[in-house]
Protein backbone atom coordinates (compact mmCIF):
# COMPACT_ATOMS: atom_id res chain seq x y z
CA UNK A 1 0.00 0.00 0.00
CA UNK A 2 1.10 3.34 -0.80
CA UNK A 3 2.36 5.61 1.95
CA UNK A 4 1.02 9.11 3.07
CA UNK A 5 4.25 11.00 2.83
CA UNK A 6 5.83 13.97 5.19
CA UNK A 7 7.64 16.42 3.73
CA UNK A 8 9.86 18.89 5.44
CA UNK A 9 9.85 22.64 3.96
CA UNK A 10 12.78 24.67 4.35
CA UNK A 11 12.59 28.08 3.23
CA UNK A 12 15.77 29.44 1.59
CA UNK A 13 17.14 32.82 1.02
CA UNK A 14 20.68 33.27 -1.36
CA UNK A 15 21.51 29.59 -0.39
CA UNK A 16 20.83 29.81 3.09
CA UNK A 17 18.09 28.94 5.64
CA UNK A 18 15.80 31.68 6.33
CA UNK A 19 14.23 30.98 9.40
CA UNK A 20 16.82 28.77 12.00
CA UNK A 21 16.26 25.04 12.27
CA UNK A 22 16.34 24.02 15.91
CA UNK A 23 18.08 20.89 15.73
CA UNK A 24 20.44 20.20 18.51
CA UNK A 25 23.75 19.47 17.93
CA UNK A 26 23.57 21.05 14.18
CA UNK A 27 26.65 22.28 13.09
CA UNK A 28 25.22 25.22 11.02
CA UNK A 29 21.85 26.10 11.70
CA UNK A 30 21.73 27.87 8.56
CA UNK A 31 22.78 25.14 6.19
CA UNK A 32 19.74 23.91 3.78
CA UNK A 33 21.74 20.54 3.18
CA UNK A 34 22.52 19.76 6.64
CA UNK A 35 19.16 20.46 7.47
CA UNK A 36 17.97 18.36 4.86
CA UNK A 37 20.30 15.83 5.90
CA UNK A 38 18.73 15.48 9.12
CA UNK A 39 15.08 15.29 8.38
CA UNK A 40 15.69 12.20 5.81
CA UNK A 41 17.95 10.77 8.41
CA UNK A 42 14.94 11.05 10.83
CA UNK A 43 12.72 9.53 8.12
CA UNK A 44 11.04 12.23 6.33
CA UNK A 45 9.72 10.80 2.61
CA UNK A 46 11.08 13.88 0.64
CA UNK A 47 12.30 17.37 1.36
CA UNK A 48 11.38 20.82 -0.82
CA UNK A 49 13.22 24.14 -0.38
CA UNK A 50 11.26 26.68 -0.97
CA UNK A 51 13.54 29.66 -2.53
CA UNK A 52 12.55 33.51 -1.71
CA UNK A 53 15.08 34.77 -3.20
CA UNK A 54 14.60 37.91 -4.97
CA UNK A 55 17.84 38.85 -7.35
CA UNK A 56 18.88 36.81 -10.17
CA UNK A 57 22.68 36.65 -8.67
CA UNK A 58 21.65 34.98 -5.53
CA UNK A 59 19.46 32.22 -7.50
CA UNK A 60 23.28 30.84 -8.53
CA UNK A 61 23.34 30.22 -4.72
CA UNK A 62 20.24 28.17 -5.45
CA UNK A 63 21.63 25.73 -7.89
CA UNK A 64 24.71 24.98 -5.98
CA UNK A 65 22.64 24.02 -3.04
CA UNK A 66 20.46 21.58 -4.88
CA UNK A 67 23.72 20.63 -6.11
CA UNK A 68 25.16 19.94 -3.03
CA UNK A 69 21.48 18.72 -1.53
CA UNK A 70 21.09 16.09 -4.54
CA UNK A 71 25.02 14.70 -3.36
CA UNK A 72 24.30 14.03 -0.07
CA UNK A 73 20.61 13.06 0.61
CA UNK A 74 18.87 10.12 -0.59
CA UNK A 75 14.78 10.95 -0.60
CA UNK A 76 13.31 13.28 -3.32
CA UNK A 77 13.71 16.71 -3.77
CA UNK A 78 11.28 19.61 -4.97
CA UNK A 79 12.38 22.75 -5.18
CA UNK A 80 10.07 25.59 -5.71
CA UNK A 81 10.10 29.70 -5.95
CA UNK A 82 11.06 31.91 -8.26
CA UNK A 83 10.54 29.32 -11.51
CA UNK A 84 9.73 31.57 -14.22
CA UNK A 85 10.92 29.83 -17.48
CA UNK A 86 12.27 26.26 -19.01
CA UNK A 87 15.71 27.00 -18.00
CA UNK A 88 14.67 27.88 -14.86
CA UNK A 89 12.90 24.41 -14.43
CA UNK A 90 16.05 23.18 -16.78
CA UNK A 91 18.46 24.28 -14.22
CA UNK A 92 16.70 22.54 -11.03
CA UNK A 93 16.44 19.36 -12.29
CA UNK A 94 20.00 19.63 -13.82
CA UNK A 95 21.46 20.19 -10.33
CA UNK A 96 19.53 17.39 -8.93
CA UNK A 97 16.13 18.49 -8.09
CA UNK A 98 13.95 15.66 -8.69
CA UNK A 99 10.37 17.90 -8.96
CA UNK A 100 10.27 21.46 -9.89
CA UNK A 101 7.09 23.66 -8.20
CA UNK A 102 5.81 26.12 -10.10
CA UNK A 103 3.53 29.25 -8.63
CA UNK A 104 2.97 32.07 -10.78
CA UNK A 105 4.24 31.43 -13.49
CA UNK A 106 1.63 28.64 -14.00
CA UNK A 107 -1.17 31.33 -13.51
CA UNK A 108 0.39 33.77 -16.19
CA UNK A 109 0.81 31.08 -19.02
CA UNK A 110 -1.34 27.83 -18.24
CA UNK A 111 0.54 26.59 -21.83
CA UNK A 112 4.12 26.59 -19.36
CA UNK A 113 2.61 23.66 -17.14
CA UNK A 114 1.82 21.57 -20.24
CA UNK A 115 5.17 22.18 -21.86
CA UNK A 116 7.38 21.67 -18.35
CA UNK A 117 5.56 18.24 -18.44
CA UNK A 118 5.97 17.45 -21.84
CA UNK A 119 9.67 18.24 -21.84
CA UNK A 120 10.57 16.70 -18.43
CA UNK A 121 7.55 14.13 -17.60
CA UNK A 122 4.76 14.86 -15.38
CA UNK A 123 6.63 13.58 -12.56
CA UNK A 124 8.87 16.74 -12.18
CA UNK A 125 6.29 18.70 -12.24
CA UNK A 126 4.55 20.11 -9.67
CA UNK A 127 2.42 23.19 -9.49
CA UNK A 128 2.04 25.04 -6.55
CA UNK A 129 -1.63 26.84 -5.26
CA UNK A 130 -1.99 29.55 -2.71
CA UNK A 131 -5.81 29.48 -1.87
CA UNK A 132 -7.54 32.46 0.08
CA UNK A 133 -11.29 31.66 0.90
CA UNK A 134 -13.52 34.40 -0.45
CA UNK A 135 -14.66 36.18 2.48
CA UNK A 136 -18.85 35.56 3.17
CA UNK A 137 -18.75 33.18 0.51
CA UNK A 138 -19.11 29.32 1.66
CA UNK A 139 -16.49 26.38 -0.11
CA UNK A 140 -14.86 29.15 -2.30
CA UNK A 141 -11.13 30.30 -2.19
CA UNK A 142 -9.48 32.24 -5.56
CA UNK A 143 -5.73 31.34 -6.16
CA UNK A 144 -3.23 34.01 -5.46
CA UNK A 145 0.55 34.98 -6.37
CA UNK A 146 3.35 36.40 -6.15
CA UNK A 147 3.89 35.38 -2.32
CA UNK A 148 0.14 35.88 -1.50
CA UNK A 149 -0.07 39.84 -2.31
CA UNK A 150 -1.64 39.28 -5.50
CA UNK A 151 -5.58 38.23 -5.57
CA UNK A 152 -5.94 36.39 -8.92
CA UNK A 153 -9.32 35.80 -8.93
CA UNK A 154 -9.21 32.23 -10.28
CA UNK A 155 -11.26 29.88 -8.25
CA UNK A 156 -8.57 27.88 -6.77
CA UNK A 157 -10.67 24.18 -7.22
CA UNK A 158 -10.95 25.12 -11.32
CA UNK A 159 -7.51 25.82 -11.36
CA UNK A 160 -6.79 22.59 -9.66
CA UNK A 161 -8.47 20.75 -12.14
CA UNK A 162 -7.14 22.89 -15.01
CA UNK A 163 -3.02 21.99 -14.36
CA UNK A 164 -4.01 18.63 -13.84
CA UNK A 165 -5.55 18.42 -17.16
CA UNK A 166 -2.21 20.22 -18.57
CA UNK A 167 -0.16 17.91 -17.29
CA UNK A 168 1.10 18.77 -13.60
CA UNK A 169 2.31 15.49 -11.92
CA UNK A 170 1.30 17.06 -8.32
CA UNK A 171 0.14 19.92 -6.33
CA UNK A 172 1.08 21.67 -3.79
CA UNK A 173 -1.96 23.52 -1.65
CA UNK A 174 -1.60 25.83 0.78
CA UNK A 175 -3.81 27.81 2.81
CA UNK A 176 -3.42 31.55 2.90
CA UNK A 177 -5.53 31.60 6.01
CA UNK A 178 -4.09 28.83 7.54
CA UNK A 179 -0.13 29.55 6.95
CA UNK A 180 1.98 30.60 10.06
CA UNK A 181 -1.04 30.18 11.98
CA UNK A 182 -0.76 26.98 13.62
CA UNK A 183 -4.22 26.20 13.85
CA UNK A 184 -4.10 23.23 11.61
CA UNK A 185 -5.00 22.90 7.53
CA UNK A 186 -7.72 23.43 5.60
CA UNK A 187 -9.50 20.53 5.50
CA UNK A 188 -12.37 21.92 3.53
CA UNK A 189 -10.52 23.08 0.97
CA UNK A 190 -7.89 20.33 0.77
CA UNK A 191 -10.42 17.81 0.83
CA UNK A 192 -12.15 19.86 -2.05
CA UNK A 193 -9.16 19.85 -4.24
CA UNK A 194 -8.19 15.97 -3.20
CA UNK A 195 -11.89 15.34 -4.78
CA UNK A 196 -11.54 17.07 -7.49
CA UNK A 197 -7.86 16.17 -8.95
CA UNK A 198 -6.89 12.31 -10.13
CA UNK A 199 -3.21 13.58 -8.81
CA UNK A 200 -1.34 13.61 -5.46
CA UNK A 201 -2.39 16.70 -3.31
CA UNK A 202 0.33 17.89 -0.96
CA UNK A 203 -1.78 19.51 2.20
CA UNK A 204 0.58 22.79 3.18
CA UNK A 205 -0.14 25.60 5.68
CA UNK A 206 -1.68 25.96 9.33
CA UNK A 207 0.40 22.28 11.19
CA UNK A 208 0.35 23.36 14.51
CA UNK A 209 0.05 19.89 16.32
CA UNK A 210 0.28 15.77 15.53
CA UNK A 211 -3.54 15.54 15.25
CA UNK A 212 -3.30 18.42 12.70
CA UNK A 213 -0.94 16.01 10.45
CA UNK A 214 -3.45 13.39 10.95
CA UNK A 215 -6.47 15.60 10.25
CA UNK A 216 -5.09 16.24 6.85
CA UNK A 217 -3.73 13.06 5.63
CA UNK A 218 -6.72 10.87 7.22
CA UNK A 219 -9.78 13.10 7.31
CA UNK A 220 -8.91 15.76 4.12
CA UNK A 221 -7.53 13.22 2.34
CA UNK A 222 -4.06 14.75 1.40
CA UNK A 223 -1.33 12.21 -0.23
CA UNK A 224 1.36 13.90 1.92
CA UNK A 225 1.55 16.49 4.53
CA UNK A 226 4.06 19.44 3.96
CA UNK A 227 4.73 21.25 7.27
CA UNK A 228 7.77 22.92 8.38
CA UNK A 229 7.70 25.32 11.73
CA UNK A 230 6.62 22.50 13.76
CA UNK A 231 9.99 20.25 13.09
CA UNK A 232 12.14 23.15 12.64
CA UNK A 233 11.34 24.26 16.04
CA UNK A 234 12.31 21.51 17.27
CA UNK A 235 8.71 20.38 18.64
CA UNK A 236 8.09 17.12 16.94
CA UNK A 237 10.82 15.19 14.80
CA UNK A 238 9.50 13.85 11.94
CA UNK A 239 10.12 10.16 13.89
CA UNK A 240 7.42 11.32 16.37
CA UNK A 241 5.00 12.48 13.66
CA UNK A 242 5.37 9.19 12.10
CA UNK A 243 4.91 7.13 14.90
CA UNK A 244 2.08 9.16 15.96
CA UNK A 245 0.26 8.50 12.54
CA UNK A 246 1.31 4.44 12.54
CA UNK A 247 -0.93 4.61 16.16
CA UNK A 248 -3.51 6.24 14.26
CA UNK A 249 -3.63 3.84 11.75
CA UNK A 250 -2.61 6.24 8.64
CA UNK A 251 0.17 3.86 6.81
CA UNK A 252 3.08 5.83 6.35
CA UNK A 253 6.83 4.40 5.83
CA UNK A 254 8.32 3.86 9.50
CA UNK A 255 11.43 5.48 10.53
CA UNK A 256 14.16 3.35 10.21
CA UNK A 257 15.50 2.92 13.24
CA UNK A 258 12.18 1.23 14.46
CA UNK B 1 34.00 -4.52 -1.23
CA UNK B 2 35.25 -4.67 -5.24
CA UNK B 3 32.70 -2.76 -6.86
CA UNK B 4 35.14 -2.38 -9.79
CA UNK B 5 34.35 0.28 -12.57
CA UNK B 6 30.54 1.15 -12.91
CA UNK B 7 29.22 2.32 -16.04
CA UNK B 8 25.69 4.68 -16.31
CA UNK B 9 23.94 4.00 -19.46
CA UNK B 10 22.86 7.60 -20.43
CA UNK B 11 20.56 7.90 -23.10
CA UNK B 12 20.23 11.87 -22.59
CA UNK B 13 16.76 10.97 -21.49
CA UNK B 14 16.58 12.67 -18.33
CA UNK B 15 18.87 13.96 -15.18
CA UNK B 16 21.60 10.65 -14.17
CA UNK B 17 22.85 13.05 -11.06
CA UNK B 18 20.99 11.13 -8.30
CA UNK B 19 21.65 7.72 -9.83
CA UNK B 20 25.72 8.94 -10.27
CA UNK B 21 25.55 10.26 -6.71
CA UNK B 22 23.96 7.44 -4.69
CA UNK B 23 26.46 4.80 -6.66
CA UNK B 24 29.14 7.31 -5.19
CA UNK B 25 28.04 7.15 -1.79
CA UNK B 26 27.99 3.57 -2.22
CA UNK B 27 32.03 4.11 -2.33
CA UNK B 28 32.03 3.64 -6.63
CA UNK B 29 32.99 5.95 -9.31
CA UNK B 30 30.50 5.54 -11.70
CA UNK B 31 31.24 6.96 -15.59
CA UNK B 32 28.03 8.40 -17.52
CA UNK B 33 28.60 7.14 -20.84
CA UNK B 34 26.36 6.28 -23.97
CA UNK B 35 29.73 4.96 -25.64
CA UNK B 36 30.11 1.19 -26.14
CA UNK B 37 33.72 1.14 -25.62
CA UNK B 38 33.59 2.86 -22.92
CA UNK B 39 29.95 0.61 -21.32
CA UNK B 40 31.74 -2.61 -22.44
CA UNK B 41 34.98 -2.31 -20.27
CA UNK B 42 33.26 -1.48 -17.21
CA UNK B 43 32.64 -4.43 -14.49
CA UNK B 44 28.79 -3.65 -13.86
CA UNK B 45 26.53 -1.79 -15.78
CA UNK B 46 23.65 0.59 -14.53
CA UNK B 47 20.87 1.73 -16.79
CA UNK B 48 18.80 4.37 -14.91
CA UNK B 49 15.48 5.39 -16.72
CA UNK B 50 13.50 8.29 -17.20
CA UNK B 51 11.23 9.48 -19.64
CA UNK B 52 8.89 7.62 -22.22
CA UNK B 53 9.29 4.53 -23.43
CA UNK B 54 9.29 5.64 -26.96
CA UNK B 55 12.25 8.24 -26.49
CA UNK B 56 14.19 4.69 -24.62
CA UNK B 57 13.09 2.68 -27.37
CA UNK B 58 14.89 4.90 -30.22
CA UNK B 59 17.66 5.73 -28.14
CA UNK B 60 18.48 1.83 -27.70
CA UNK B 61 18.18 1.11 -31.17
CA UNK B 62 21.23 1.72 -32.39
CA UNK B 63 24.94 0.49 -31.17
CA UNK B 64 24.03 1.79 -27.71
CA UNK B 65 20.92 -0.96 -27.58
CA UNK B 66 23.59 -3.50 -29.00
CA UNK B 67 26.31 -2.86 -26.52
CA UNK B 68 23.51 -3.29 -23.70
CA UNK B 69 22.83 -6.54 -25.47
CA UNK B 70 26.29 -7.61 -25.79
CA UNK B 71 27.00 -6.85 -21.70
CA UNK B 72 23.91 -8.89 -20.62
CA UNK B 73 25.44 -11.90 -23.05
CA UNK B 74 28.42 -11.65 -21.12
CA UNK B 75 27.65 -12.07 -17.89
CA UNK B 76 28.20 -9.29 -16.40
CA UNK B 77 26.66 -8.09 -13.75
CA UNK B 78 23.49 -5.78 -14.80
CA UNK B 79 21.22 -3.17 -12.79
CA UNK B 80 17.63 -1.98 -14.16
CA UNK B 81 15.97 0.99 -12.94
CA UNK B 82 12.43 1.83 -13.96
CA UNK B 83 13.05 2.77 -17.64
CA UNK B 84 15.91 0.34 -17.12
CA UNK B 85 14.14 -2.45 -16.20
CA UNK B 86 11.12 -2.23 -18.62
CA UNK B 87 13.59 -1.79 -21.63
CA UNK B 88 14.32 -5.72 -20.98
CA UNK B 89 11.23 -6.39 -21.75
CA UNK B 90 9.83 -6.62 -25.75
CA UNK B 91 6.75 -3.90 -25.82
CA UNK B 92 5.29 -1.32 -23.82
CA UNK B 93 1.43 -0.07 -23.67
CA UNK B 94 3.40 3.18 -23.62
CA UNK B 95 4.46 3.12 -27.17
CA UNK B 96 2.99 0.35 -29.12
CA UNK B 97 4.94 -0.85 -31.99
CA UNK B 98 8.16 0.40 -30.49
CA UNK B 99 10.38 -2.60 -29.50
CA UNK B 100 12.10 -3.09 -26.15
CA UNK B 101 15.80 -4.73 -26.41
CA UNK B 102 13.43 -7.84 -25.77
CA UNK B 103 16.45 -10.07 -23.20
CA UNK B 104 13.38 -11.35 -21.84
CA UNK B 105 9.45 -12.37 -23.04
CA UNK B 106 6.88 -10.11 -22.03
CA UNK B 107 5.53 -6.70 -21.84
CA UNK B 108 4.81 -3.27 -20.04
CA UNK B 109 1.47 -2.40 -19.13
CA UNK B 110 0.16 0.74 -17.83
CA UNK B 111 -2.13 0.72 -14.41
CA UNK B 112 -6.10 0.79 -15.05
CA UNK B 113 -7.45 4.25 -15.13
CA UNK B 114 -9.89 3.05 -12.53
CA UNK B 115 -7.33 1.81 -10.23
CA UNK B 116 -8.86 1.13 -7.27
CA UNK B 117 -7.57 0.21 -3.48
CA UNK B 118 -9.63 -3.33 -1.25
CA UNK B 119 -11.53 -1.05 0.23
CA UNK B 120 -12.98 0.74 -2.87
CA UNK B 121 -10.52 4.29 -3.12
CA UNK B 122 -9.77 5.27 -6.65
CA UNK B 123 -6.02 5.15 -6.51
CA UNK B 124 -3.82 7.75 -8.36
CA UNK B 125 -1.46 6.83 -11.34
CA UNK B 126 1.05 7.65 -11.66
CA UNK B 127 2.26 5.75 -8.45
CA UNK B 128 3.99 8.27 -6.70
CA UNK B 129 5.96 7.86 -3.25
CA UNK B 130 7.17 4.76 -1.01
CA UNK B 131 5.42 1.56 -1.25
CA UNK B 132 6.46 -2.16 -0.05
CA UNK B 133 7.75 -4.99 -1.59
CA UNK B 134 7.35 -8.59 -0.85
CA UNK B 135 10.66 -10.32 -1.82
CA UNK B 136 12.45 -13.36 -1.09
CA UNK B 137 15.60 -12.54 -3.20
CA UNK B 138 18.50 -11.75 -1.22
CA UNK B 139 19.21 -8.08 -2.95
CA UNK B 140 15.78 -6.81 -1.43
CA UNK B 141 14.62 -6.59 1.67
CA UNK B 142 11.14 -8.72 2.06
CA UNK B 143 8.44 -5.69 3.32
CA UNK B 144 11.15 -2.90 3.27
CA UNK B 145 9.60 0.20 1.78
CA UNK B 146 10.99 2.18 -1.46
CA UNK B 147 10.32 5.33 -3.28
CA UNK B 148 8.38 4.68 -7.06
CA UNK B 149 7.45 6.86 -9.75
CA UNK B 150 5.67 5.50 -12.71
CA UNK B 151 2.83 4.85 -14.60
CA UNK B 152 3.83 1.11 -16.28
CA UNK B 153 4.85 -1.98 -14.95
CA UNK B 154 6.47 -5.35 -16.23
CA UNK B 155 4.60 -8.65 -16.91
CA UNK B 156 7.13 -11.09 -17.52
CA UNK B 157 5.74 -14.24 -19.41
CA UNK B 158 7.93 -16.58 -17.40
CA UNK B 159 6.70 -15.70 -13.95
CA UNK B 160 9.84 -17.41 -12.28
CA UNK B 161 11.72 -13.89 -13.33
CA UNK B 162 9.30 -11.99 -10.68
CA UNK B 163 11.65 -11.96 -7.82
CA UNK B 164 9.57 -8.66 -5.42
CA UNK B 165 5.97 -7.85 -5.95
CA UNK B 166 4.33 -4.60 -4.81
CA UNK B 167 0.20 -4.15 -4.18
CA UNK B 168 -0.95 -1.06 -5.78
CA UNK B 169 -4.61 -2.01 -6.47
CA UNK B 170 -3.00 -5.38 -6.53
CA UNK B 171 0.44 -7.07 -7.44
CA UNK B 172 2.75 -5.83 -9.41
CA UNK B 173 6.16 -6.95 -10.41
CA UNK B 174 8.37 -4.74 -8.87
CA UNK B 175 11.99 -6.55 -9.40
CA UNK B 176 13.02 -9.36 -11.53
CA UNK B 177 16.20 -11.55 -11.41
CA UNK B 178 17.79 -13.62 -13.77
CA UNK B 179 21.53 -14.74 -13.71
CA UNK B 180 23.37 -11.33 -13.85
CA UNK B 181 20.61 -9.66 -14.90
CA UNK B 182 18.72 -7.63 -11.76
CA UNK B 183 15.92 -4.88 -12.31
CA UNK B 184 13.75 -2.78 -10.14
CA UNK B 185 10.63 -0.84 -11.00
CA UNK B 186 11.72 1.74 -7.85
CA UNK B 187 14.19 4.03 -7.10
CA UNK B 188 17.46 2.68 -5.07
CA UNK B 189 18.95 6.17 -5.58
CA UNK B 190 16.13 7.85 -3.78
CA UNK B 191 14.61 5.33 -1.22
CA UNK B 192 17.27 6.41 1.72
CA UNK B 193 19.10 3.28 3.64
CA UNK B 194 17.10 0.05 2.11
CA UNK B 195 18.42 1.65 -1.41
CA UNK B 196 21.72 1.83 -0.33
CA UNK B 197 21.57 -1.40 0.79
CA UNK B 198 20.62 -2.71 -2.58
CA UNK B 199 23.00 -0.57 -4.40
CA UNK B 200 25.57 -2.09 -1.87
CA UNK B 201 24.02 -5.66 -2.67
CA UNK B 202 24.76 -4.95 -6.28
CA UNK B 203 28.24 -3.61 -5.85
CA UNK B 204 29.14 -6.68 -3.70
CA UNK B 205 30.17 -10.30 -3.92
CA UNK B 206 27.60 -10.68 -6.61
CA UNK B 207 26.36 -13.42 -4.54
CA UNK B 208 22.52 -12.78 -5.72
CA UNK B 209 23.85 -13.76 -9.63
Amino acid sequence: MLAKRIIPCLDVKGGRVVKGVNFVGLRDAGDPVESAQRYSEGGADEITFLDITASHEERRNLFDLVDRAASTIAVPLTVGGGVRERQDVNELLHAGADKVSINSAAVADPSFVGEMAEAYGSQAIVVAIDAKRVPDVEGRWTVYTHGGRRDTGLDAIAWAKQVADLGAGEILLTSMDRDGTRDGYDLVLTRAVVDAVPIPVVASGGVGTLEHVYEGLASAGADAALAASIFHDGHYTVAEVKRYLLGQGVCVRPPEAD
Amino acid sequence: MTTGRVAIVDLGLGNLHSVAKAFERAGAKPVLSADPEVLLSADRLVMPGQGAFKECSHALAGEVGEAVRAWIDSGRPYLGICLGMQALFESSEEAPGEPGLGIFPGSVRRFSVDLRDESGVRLKVPHIGWNQIASTHPVFEDGAWYYFVHSYYCVPKDEALVVATTDYGGRFCSAIARDNVLACQFHPEKSQHAGVRVIGHFLGDVSWS
